[in-house]
């Protein structure tokens, strides 16, 4: 996924007028703490300052240019709250004036043993800041195709990167990358040692956009339905395929974008099972599913068989470093499975 | 404590007896006629605040000698050619400097559904106009510094000799981000033309600066990172002008920063909040500059009071056209979230 996101960034800064990727560590020699903004011709390093990271983004977005700024870890995106609120007010406290074509990408959530501070989940707090478009991409290929639709946007949009999913290998090949994944790394990723020389060679990419606001059902089904995003998407698919003996036939939809969200695939899909579990790893208070099970209460009750639920995070500080504090902090195959296998056994 | 802090100059309007003026009698005139302008524009929107005609004030009386200039030397336009200014909320004297209408001042303070800044949605004095390059200000003190440096580096990239203008107060300098602004504005090797300024009035809402800054000069923060400074009487149009203009010659040909603080009067105190007074004891640049310009036989009294009186009534009458605009509409809440094709 990292490479994928790096294609994108590389198509948008040829082909839709990105021209300036930037944050901590973001330029050469690193290209980025996950290795996504390597050998991108537009990407510098800044101060290790966020507040100045997102500021000097909206200021950018002021001065017609169109900038994608990376906060290192969500962790470390709380300090620059109110200035994301600015950016997400900006058009409406301006009554349309002014607006900010900028694109904020940064890793979030669990999965590898990050311990307190690169674990943290944003996309309940993201959601509380109207005037965003938020995306969190479950897949390499939507990676490439959301990455790209923010790079056109004329509105800020917030790109959240499930660094547990950043290392996964594509089902589905990005339009124009070579078959064989040796020859892609060979010729975009940068070599280990001095790479003051090195420059990529980047395939020919064709322009593939997912459009903000459309989900996608992964995996069809009618006992009941599975709404997730992000690292715990490919969990709920797996937990989905392992029930299918058992005659739990879960359809699972994966949001891909969290504002605006694809309130019609929920519904769809919600009227066909009667069954709706929301899956996702922030803290479960005022969580951003929640909300989606307030609205599944309040336009679908009707059609519901069995109250609809929640599987989030614990509501505790912080994702503990040791084996057992992460895994029983955010949501595991194991308890998706039986959050799945409840639910299904339900009966009015 | 004196009200008036150690270390406010005295106003410096005469130099010497028979001394030069250094600008030409026209441009005292005109700088003349944007002060009063802006402080009966001020005056008014306290009025109607008083009068039950808005919610809230909160202005500039007491810097137009300073903004007057600054409004008058900036590169007026749209995109990276030409200034942006990241102003704060007692700027009405730039912008009427730049050539704004006052009404929309006034329709901003009765929050009318014409309020071109804001559509009726944001308080007195938060303009916004993207035509000139006027960044919306906002109410969050000092969040300006740390976006102004991505305007300048957008300038620095573009080419030309359109610069940045940052403005803020000398409490919210205490904000980390005035200490982003210099970082970002400095980096080795890309130094961006922005032109920094403190308008320092010596109290933030009811804190007396001297009470919780150490710092003899708020300008001198620049230095520890290469910056030219300057500290300017910004009760002293003539001192503010040639101020402003030195730094903005330096940044828009240098394209390094600079960082400018001005010392100025809080003649109203810091917003209806507070009562929106007129407070005693500071000094009213209007009074000193009327008195000079009498003095040196630049405007007579009489043509000076016509000038109030032309204002007074030209403002008083878009005030009243004001209050019988409509307010915006309840459904208009969804306009504009995000940007709307045209």
């Amino acid at each position: 996924m990292a490479q994928a996101i790096r294609m994108a960034l590389h198509y948008a800064e040829e082909n839709l007028g990105v021209t300036d990727i930037f944050g901590e560590d973001v330029g050469p020699p690193l290209g980025g703490v996950f290795t996504v903004t390597q050998g991108l011709k537009t990407a510098w390093n800044s101060p290790l300052d966020e507040r100045g990271i997102i500021g000097v983004a909206m200021g950018l977005a002021m001065g017609g240019r169109r900038p994608v700024a990376e906060i290192q870890f969500c962790d470390y995106i709380f300090n620059t709250i109110d200035l994301l609120k600015i950016a997400g007010n900006t058009c409406w406290s301006t009554d349309g004036d002014w607006n900010l074509p900028m694109v904020v990408k940064t890793p979030v959530g669990s999965g590898i043993r990050g311990s307190i501070y690169h674990s943290h989940s944003f996309d309940a707090t993201a959601t509380h800041i109207p005037g965003w478009k938020i995306v969190m991409p479950s897949t390499p290929l939507d990676a490439y195709g959301l990455m790209v639709s923010a790079c056109q946007e004329e509105n800020p949009v917030l790109f959240l990167e499930p660094k547990a999913l950043l290392r996964i290998k594509g089902e589905e090949p990005i339009p124009g990358e070579p078959a064989d994944e040796r020859t892609l790394s060979k010729m975009i990723d940068a070599p280990l040692g001095d790479r003051s020389k090195w420059k990529p060679e980047w395939p020919a990419l064709q322009p593939y956009a997912v459009p903000l606001g459309k989900a996608k059902v992964v995996k069809e089904g009618d006992t009941l339905s599975v709404v997730s995003y992000g690292r715990t998407l490919p969990l709920c698919v797996r937990a989905a395929v392992g029930l299918a003996e058992a005659g739990i036939h879960a359809e699972v939809i994966d949001l891909r974008s969290l504002w605006p969200y694809d309130w019609e695939a929920i519904r769809a899909s919600v009227e066909k099972t009667g069954k709706v579990l929301f899956v996702n790893e922030d803290t479960e208070v005022t969580n951003f599913g929640e909300h989606l099970l307030r609205r599944t209460v309040e336009e679908l009750f009707y059609r519901l068989e069995a109250p609809p639920r929640l599987l989030a995070g614990k509501f505790v500080p912080g994702i503990g470093l040791a084996d057992a504090l992460e895994v029983a902090s955010v949501p595991q195959l194991g308890d998706i499975t039986e959050a799945i296998r409840a639910l299904a056994s339900e009966q009015p | 404590m004196s009200e008036r802090g150690p270390n406010r100059p005295r106003p410096q309007l005469v130099r010497a007896e028979g001394g030069a003026l250094f600008l030409d009698s026209e441009l005292l005139v005109q700088m003349h006629g944007l002060m009063v302008k802006a402080r009966v524009l001020e005056e008014r929107l306290i009025q109607m605040y008083k009068a039950g005609h808005g919610y809230f004030w909160i202005g500039g009386p007491g810097e137009e000698a300073f903004n007057v200039p600054l409004g008058l030397l900036m590169k007026k336009g749209q995109g990276p050619a030409f200034d942006y200014l990241h102003g704060h909320y007692r700027q009405a004297a730039t912008l009427l400097a730049l050539g704004e209408e006052p009404i929309g001042a006034l329709r901003q303070m009765k929050n009318t559904a014409t309020d071109p800044y804001s559509g009726g949605r944001n308080f007195a004095g938060h303009f916004s106009k993207r035509a000139w390059n006027i960044a919306p200000i906002t109410s969050p003190i000092e969040v300006q510094y740390v976006i102004a440096p991505g305007t300048a580096l957008a300038q620095k990239r573009f080419g030309g000799d359109g610069i940045t203008i940052v403005t803020g107060g000398d409490a919210g300098t205490a904000e980390g981000d005035f200490a982003s602004c210099l970082v970002w504005s400095s980096r080795p090797g890309s130094e961006l033309p922005i032109l920094i300024i403190v308008t320092h009035n010596q109290w933030g809402i009811s804190t007396a600066a001297a009470t919780q800054q150490g710092p003899t000069s708020i300008a001198d923060r620049g230095k520890a990172f290469g910056m030219r400074t300057a500290s300017v009487d910004g009760n002293d149009p003539i001192s503010s002008y040639l101020a402003l203009k030195e730094a903005f010659a330096y940044v828009r040909s240098e394209r390094k920063p600079f960082v400018l603080e001005a010392m100025v009067s809080r003649l109203y105190g810091h917003s209806s909040a507070s009562g929106s007074n007129f407070v005693p004891g500071e000094v009213d640049c209007i009074v000193t500059f009327e008195e000079l310009l009498e003095k040196k036989g630049i405007l007579t009294r009489a043509a000076m009071d016509q000038v109030r009186e032309k204002w007074a009534k030209e403002i008083g009458e878009m005030a009243r056209k004001v209050r019988d605009e409509p307010q915006p509409g309840p459904e208009s809440i969804w306009r504009n979230v995000y940007k709307e094709k045209p």
